[in-house]
């Protein structure tokens, strides 16, 4: 049977000794993934004692596996303990990846299909206006009327001046602008963000978290989208738009069901990096919308490691994600090679 | 380019409406509208978003990093300092945590330093040599020039002998062995699940796992994992006489725990990725070159390698951008300890917000933008036309 498998005419079909090897260094691979995630699982059922009296690493033969951490984290704590955190994950993670797919793919087709041509003369009134609005809010000016000035100020430059400069952005400038914003790291964006959602009254709500992680994530499915949507060939939009279809109607009926395999790869990752963010979520809750990585990383600073508790939470936090990996998992290299590769 | 459009068709999708005329026509006005502004329509929510929570903070940020920002009874005080955030940190009284500490450059940090500085010069004089430069070009040039030269003499200076490493190379480290290590296990992993062997779907979900992961909850997995006491490992650490050897008490460990449990992470997605891409490769131009009776090693030089250069070009600029924000990791795992051995720039400026000195966090922020952006404008301008061919 074995000398079946590895001797077929295949040239990929390696040698046996080849496949011994190969066998060897994935099952070491293997061991390097999956025990970490093992330890997991069972110091999640450790009580205390067995935890913090030398290791122990099989259940019911060196320790009694034990609901201590369950019910200390359940029980003890209350319910909302868990789930309040839980769900302002689930909320978050799933409106702003569903927003950003949304919104992003929205850009992504528009910016493969029209052509724009922004001003750099107007851009470049707009920053200045902007700026002057910063500095009149900063001399004391109640915002909304900073913000009215030159606003005012802005729109009579723009029909005025404006017109009389030529210089224009492209399509791919403006792409690559978009996507740029993802190297804008966190830290420099997030104070004033805490200081405008402070002034917003939105600090500590979902709604700051949802808006901000989808802002965060546009420059993803900017990417990946437009890629995608660039390869679905034009021909069959514009049967449809003889047949007097809208553009709206196009865009749902005809590219969204062409693009599901992108979306799903974009979605997942999105979703991904939008469950586990960390750091903004620092700056812009506190209790009310605290998320899971948040409640984490506390145990670390209110009652010193208690590995049991931590294994349990990070547990319950990772379930949705690894069997979301597992049933999706055909199709993440798939839709993500189509659209980063010619990034 | 707005799509022409006709108005009988506007109503007929709003010809199910009950209301009167009026109604009606208001409403195919506004469908019409929509229909003929739908470029615009369609992208003003991301620029909308972009501006205020990209566009705008850049700007307030950059105001905060030139100011004392302090909170007060009701609200808040800035007064603008000038540059006096930045002369800190380059010179000033957080010159140590942010630069690090100097000591003479060993002979081996010579060695490294001369290398790098001889194939600046060999870049910088074939382009002189071309007789096609332009002054935009050479201005340009300088600059990188000048500040590539400036890191390598601070890893240089700060790697070697007494030196002790600012947040800026400790980031720096993180950044280029963490992305190195991981492309390599990940490159290593793909091409031997490529291979036709019997489990390949398992490998796949199962090297994918720790991406799902979240960085905080990875932090606490791997000082589990590095327990010398408690640990898995610990009686291999008894047997080799190391049982109270803590990792996060010397620099060196402490780093290299970041950096493992970094790997662990982010390997997956190296490896996903370069899989698809290897899988994509013509298996006749393979074969064929097989046959002729190319070797293993020359095939994969010459017909794989170039095949997947572009996306690993792409796949290695994602991930360099992404671990120069990192921060929960050593957060969680070293605290940035011992001393600033494991602080990276985030966790810095972090540290610095939780201080409530706004400015110097924003300095610190702004400074990480701009190595964020000069490293990747240098690798895209430097590394993508001789690596990829379009």
């Amino acid at each position: 049977m074995i000398q079946r498998l590895f001797t077929s005419p295949d040239p990929f079909r390696p040698s046996l000794a080849r496949a011994i090897g190969s066998y060897i260094i994935l099952g070491f691979w293997t061991f390097v993934v999956l025990f970490p995630l093992y330890w997991l699982l069972i110091t999640a059922f450790k009580a205390p004692i067995d935890v913090s009296s030398g290791p122990t690493y099989l259940p019911w033969i060196d320790f009694q596996p034990s609901l201590y951490a369950w019910q200390e984290m359940v029980q003890d704590t209350g319910v909302t303990f868990i789930t309040r955190p839980y769900t302002n994950t689930l909320i978050v993670g799933l409106v702003s990846s569903t927003a950003a797919i949304f919104i992003g793919t929205m850009a992504a087709y528009a910016l493969a299909r029209f052509e724009y041509r922004p001003k750099i003369a107007i851009i470049g009134m707009f920053i200045l206006c902007l700026i002057g609005a910063i500095v009149l809010i900063g001399a004391g000016l109640p915002w909304p009327v900073g913000l009215g000035i030159m606003g005012v100020l802005f729109f009579v430059l723009a029909y005025t001046v404006g017109r009389r400069f030529s210089a224009a952005m492209g399509n791919s400038d403006i792409t690559f602008w978009l996507i740029s914003q993802r190297m804008l790291p966190t830290i420099a964006v997030i104070i004033p963000i805490y200081i405008l959602f402070q002034q917003l009254s939105l600090l500590d709500t979902r709604w700051a978290l949802i808006i901000a992680y989808t802002t965060v994530s546009l420059p993803l499915v900017i990417w990946f989208m437009g890629d995608y949507i660039r390869n679905i060939p034009i021909e069959l939009e514009e049967s449809a738009f003889i047949d007097g279809a809208s553009r709206y109607l196009v865009l749902w009926r005809i590219i969204l069901p062409l693009a599901v395999p992108g979306l799903i790869a974009t979605f997942l990752i999105v979703l991904v990096f939008n469950w586990n963010e960390y750091i903004m979520a620092l700056f812009l809750t506190r209790a009310d919308a605290q998320t899971m990585p948040l409640l984490i990383a506390a145990q670390n600073a209110t009652r010193g490691p208690q590995w049991w508790n931590i294994s349990l939470l990070v547990l319950l936090m990772i379930a949705p994600l690894v069997v979301l990996a597992i049933i999706l998992e055909r199709y993440i290299a798939r839709g993500l090679l189509v659209g980063a590769v010619k990034g | 380019m707005a799509q022409s459009f006709t108005s009988t068709n506007a109503q007929t999708q709003t010809g199910g409406a009950p209301s009167g005329q009026a109604t009606a026509s208001l409403w195919a006005r506004i469908v019409r509208w929509f229909e003929q502004h739908s470029a615009m329509v369609l992208i003003m929510p991301t620029v909308f978003l972009v501006l205020m929570l990209s566009i705008f903070p850049l700007i307030i940020s950059l105001f905060l990093s030139f100011a004392r920002f302090q909170f007060v009874q009701g609200g808040f005080t800035v007064a603008f300092i000038g540059l006096r955030n930045y002369q800190k940190l380059i010179s000033g009284s957080e010159q140590r945590k942010f630069l690090g500490e100097f000591s003479e450059p060993s002979l081996l940090a010579w060695i490294f330093g001369g290398i790098l500085f001889a194939a600046m010069g060999y870049l910088v004089i074939r382009y002189l040599l071309r007789r096609q430069f332009s002054i935009t070009g050479i201005f340009f040039r300088a600059i990188g020039v000048i500040f590539a030269g400036a890191l390598i003499w601070l890893c240089m200076v700060t790697l070697s002998g007494d030196g002790i490493p600012g947040t800026l190379v400790v980031t720096f480290i993180f950044v280029f062995s963490g992305v190195a290590i991981q492309y390599l296990i990940g490159l290593g992993l793909a091409l031997l699940v490529t291979q036709n062997l019997p489990g390949k779907r398992f490998f796949r979900v199962t090297f994918l796992l720790p991406m799902m992961i979240t960085p905080v909850g990875i932090g606490f997995l791997f000082r589990m994992m590095t327990d010398t006491i408690n640990g898995p490992f610990s009686p291999l650490w008894q047997a080799a006489g190391l049982g109270d050897f803590s990792w996060v008490d010397t620099p060196g460990g402490a780093r290299l725990a970041v950096l493992i449990a970094d790997t662990w992470q982010w390997t997956p997605f190296m490896f996903i990725i370069l899989l698809a891409a290897l899988e994509s490769v013509s298996r006749e131009i393979v074969e064929a070159a097989l046959v002729d009776g190319a070797g293993k090693i020359a095939t994969f030089r010459n017909i794989i390698l170039p095949a997947i250069m572009p996306v690993s070009f792409t796949l290695i600029l994602i991930r360099t951008i992404e671990a120069f924000k990192m921060i929960d990791l050593p957060q969680i795992m070293t605290r940035g300890g011992p001393g600033t051995a494991t602080e990276t720039m985030t966790l810095y400026a972090y540290n610095q917000w939780r201080a409530l000195d706004l400015g110097l966090s924003s300095a610190i922020a702004y400074f990480l933008l701009i190595v964020v952006t000069f490293v990747a404008m240098v690798y895209v301008r430097v590394i993508r036309k001789r690596v990829v061919v379009d």
